[in-house]
């Protein structure tokens, strides 16, 4: 398996598309939840997703996961393409939730949800090395004293608890990969702290690729190294979280951006410059880029025509806006 | 802060819960006044009796009530002390209306959204002109920008953000002075976000409204705000001008609540409160906040109470008794 050229993960012009039908067999449309997406993950790596509902993060990462077949497109992990990996490549990926509660089943107990993919996997045979894999993980999540914890079942954790637990039968198998989908958004504010920190120590400790899906770019920067910005099934921009935050090139990353506040009594004076509107159907995405109806930069015959390729006007920072066509970024309007 | 105009003014509210485990004190003795035209923004982490103090405000109780008592003075008048059916009549929805909680599942789905705003009016406004009411309805829905071809839709034709306009329409349709929003945009994208925060200000500004804003995302409160009120265990913990709360938070949990809010341009380290809320069924003798309290000293095992500052700021804390 040393094919890798460095890299856990390749993502190469992924399409996922769903068909859309009429009394079960008539094909009308097809919803285009990713559309065409290039990217790839280093070991020990974490990224980050940024978009709104719909946009198709979570369909990436199911494709990722390999529970959608792509449409077009392959998923290269650790040099060789997923549909060639099977069952091995499951035991290679953990996987977090949105919502803890719908993700635990609700009739088995902490140390049985844990135990499930050992046994699947066949990788602890014996009960013993089994219940020492398990107490290991819980203590990693700090869920202690760990005896507490192995006979409930999920409805008698909080929320966090839950989360924890969703984490730990995430790494039980010891993954390189983690796709937390959400991991936060269903929590707390006291408690997504916590979490977030969480994830980041068992990626330290175990050298783990994550990708981080989120809409919330404020818990970004506590978590990731790269960010993607994800519009209507397709990234907008790429770049390092830090770059991203000071400098963000694409108009829908600026509007992103402009729209979350920090807690100051002065923003209940000012109102905020954001796009109207909503994003686009992805039945029927917009001809050229699929931001141009809401982009108060629109070049005229070229957004509305012809879809933006990616431009990298600064080493590291991709963005796909014609707006950075010559190479060099121009200067606001206003 | 309480010179100007009082509109609202509670004493001492008590909501009770009884439950099969036994009485839950969901509001426990919360006393505090709100001037006219202002926006009062109400913090704490999930369980903490927010909702429920908003909904015994209103009176929009549940079948299992054990205790409900206190005063509750809108605009001089006194309303706990009227009948259900006087409430109802004179006060809910005509004085003081309420966007709830989820309010992308909170509209009818058979029932067209013009006949969903008209509701309000037909029922506590009692009127009886189709005309009127066609007209009140297009106002309202032109403040909050819903489009006027959408008022013959169903609710499902339209996005969270449009529904979320259409249920705030609904708390405006009858001109109230005082709105209670519960979490107003906490299932929305952040671009419809600060879009439907934006129409909130301006609605504000344009009708001279009193808010009191249900959240617990601190980031986004500071929009509207510019007072606060942060709630711990049933009881207020805090009550400031936002000014204050924002930059300068008194209480021990409102300064550890802001801690942990992340922010996206400065470089802060995030930190968290260790342990959870107790239960409300049997809270903690003495400060509620103590067990979690990184400054608790041999006070806190008595229960402290209001503190009023001289900058008129209310923090129930006993670090703060010097001060009063």
């Amino acid at each position: 398996m040393q094919r890798t050229n460095g890299k856990l993960l390749e993502i190469k012009d992924l399409h996922k598309w769903f068909e859309l039908r009429k009394f079960g067999f008539i094909r009308i449309g097809f919803v285009r939840a990713v559309d065409g997406v290039t990217f790839d993950l280093g070991p020990k790596e974490a990224l980050a997703f940024v978009g709104e509902s719909g946009c198709g993060k979570s369909t990436l990462a199911r494709t990722v996961l390999g529970l959608h077949q792509p449409t077009k497109g392959e998923v290269i992990f650790q040099g060789r393409a997923l549909h060639k990996l099977g069952r091995w490549y499951r035991s290679q990926v953990g996987y977090v939730q949105q919502d803890p509660y719908g993700a635990l089943p609700p009739f088995m107990t902490v140390q049985r949800i844990l135990e499930e993919p050992l046994i699947i996997n066949r990788v602890a045979r014996t009960r013993a090395e089994r219940l020492a894999r398990v107490t290991e993980v819980l203590e990693e999540v700090r869920l202690t004293p760990v005896r507490d914890f192995l006979g409930k079942f999920p409805h008698m954790l909080s929320g966090g608890q839950q989360q924890r637990v969703v984490i730990a039968r995430a790494t039980v198998l010891r993954p390189k990969l983690i796709v937390a989908d959400e991991p936060v958004s269903m929590l707390d504010a006291s408690v997504r702290v916590e979490i977030l920190k969480l994830l980041r120590e068992l990626q330290e400790a175990h050298e783990l690729g994550v990708i981080y899906i989120t809409h919330d770019l404020s818990t970004i920067r506590y978590f990731s190294e790269r960010i993607f910005v994800m519009y209507a099934a397709k990234f907008v921009e790429k770049a390092g979280v830090r770059e991203l935050i000071h400098n963000p090139l694409h108009p829908y990353t600026q509007a992103l951006l402009e729209a979350i506040p920090d807690p100051d009594p002065k923003n209940a004076e000012t109102y905020k410059d954001v796009p109207p509107g909503e994003p686009p159907s992805l039945i029927n995405p917009p001809e050229g880029c699929r931001f141009h109806p809401r982009c108060s930069r629109m070049i005229e015959g070229l957004c509305d025509v012809q879809v933006p390729p990616e431009f990298e006007p600064q080493p590291g920072h991709y963005v796909a806006c014609w707006l950075y066509r010559d190479g060099e970024v121009p200067a606001a309007d206003n | 802060m309480a010179n100007q105009d009082v509109l609202l003014k509670v004493e001492d509210l008590r909501l009770y819960f009884r439950t099969t485990k036994g009485v839950l004190r969901a509001v426990d003795g919360v006393s505090f006044e709100l001037g006219a035209d202002r926006a009062m923004v109400i913090v704490g982490e999930s369980g903490c009796g927010k909702t429920s103090l908003a909904r015994a405000i209103l009176r929009l109780l549940p079948r299992n009530v054990h205790t409900y008592t206190g005063k509750v003075y809108l605009d001089g008048q006194e309303v706990m002390s009227l009948s259900d059916e006087q409430f109802r009549r004179q006060v809910r929805w005509v004085k003081m209306s309420f966007v709830p909680q989820a309010a992308m599942n909170a509209l009818n789905p058979v029932i067209r959204v013009a006949d969903q705003v008209a509701e309000p009016l037909l029922i506590h406004n009692r009127i009886k002109s189709k005309a009127e009411a066609k007209r009140r309805v297009e106002e309202a829905l032109k403040l909050v920008g819903v489009p006027l071809d959408f008022m013959t839709r169903y609710a499902f034709e339209l996005s969270g953000g449009m529904r979320q306009r259409v249920i705030i329409a609904m708390a405006l349709v009858t001109s109230p002075v005082l709105v209670i929003l519960d979490e107003p945009t906490s299932a929305l994208d952040v671009l419809t976000q600060a879009n439907i925060m934006n129409s909130l200000k301006r609605i504000r500004k344009e009708l001279a409204l009193t808010y009191i804003l249900i959240t617990h995302d601190i980031s986004t409160s500071s929009e509207l705000a510019n007072e606060s009120m942060v709630m711990y265990a049933g009881q207020l913990a805090e009550r400031s001008h936002a000014g204050g709360f924002y930059k300068d938070p008194y209480h021990p949990y409102s300064r550890m609540l802001m801690a942990s809010v992340p922010s996206l341009r400065e470089d802060k380290e995030l930190a968290f409160i260790p342990g959870k809320p107790p239960s409300l069924l049997n809270p903690p003798e003495g400060c509620r906040f103590a067990p979690r309290c990184p400054e608790r000293f041999e006070m806190c095992d008595q229960d402290p109470p209001p503190f009023t500052l001289e900058d008129g700021r209310v923090v129930r804390c006993w670090l703060y008794r010097g001060r009063a």
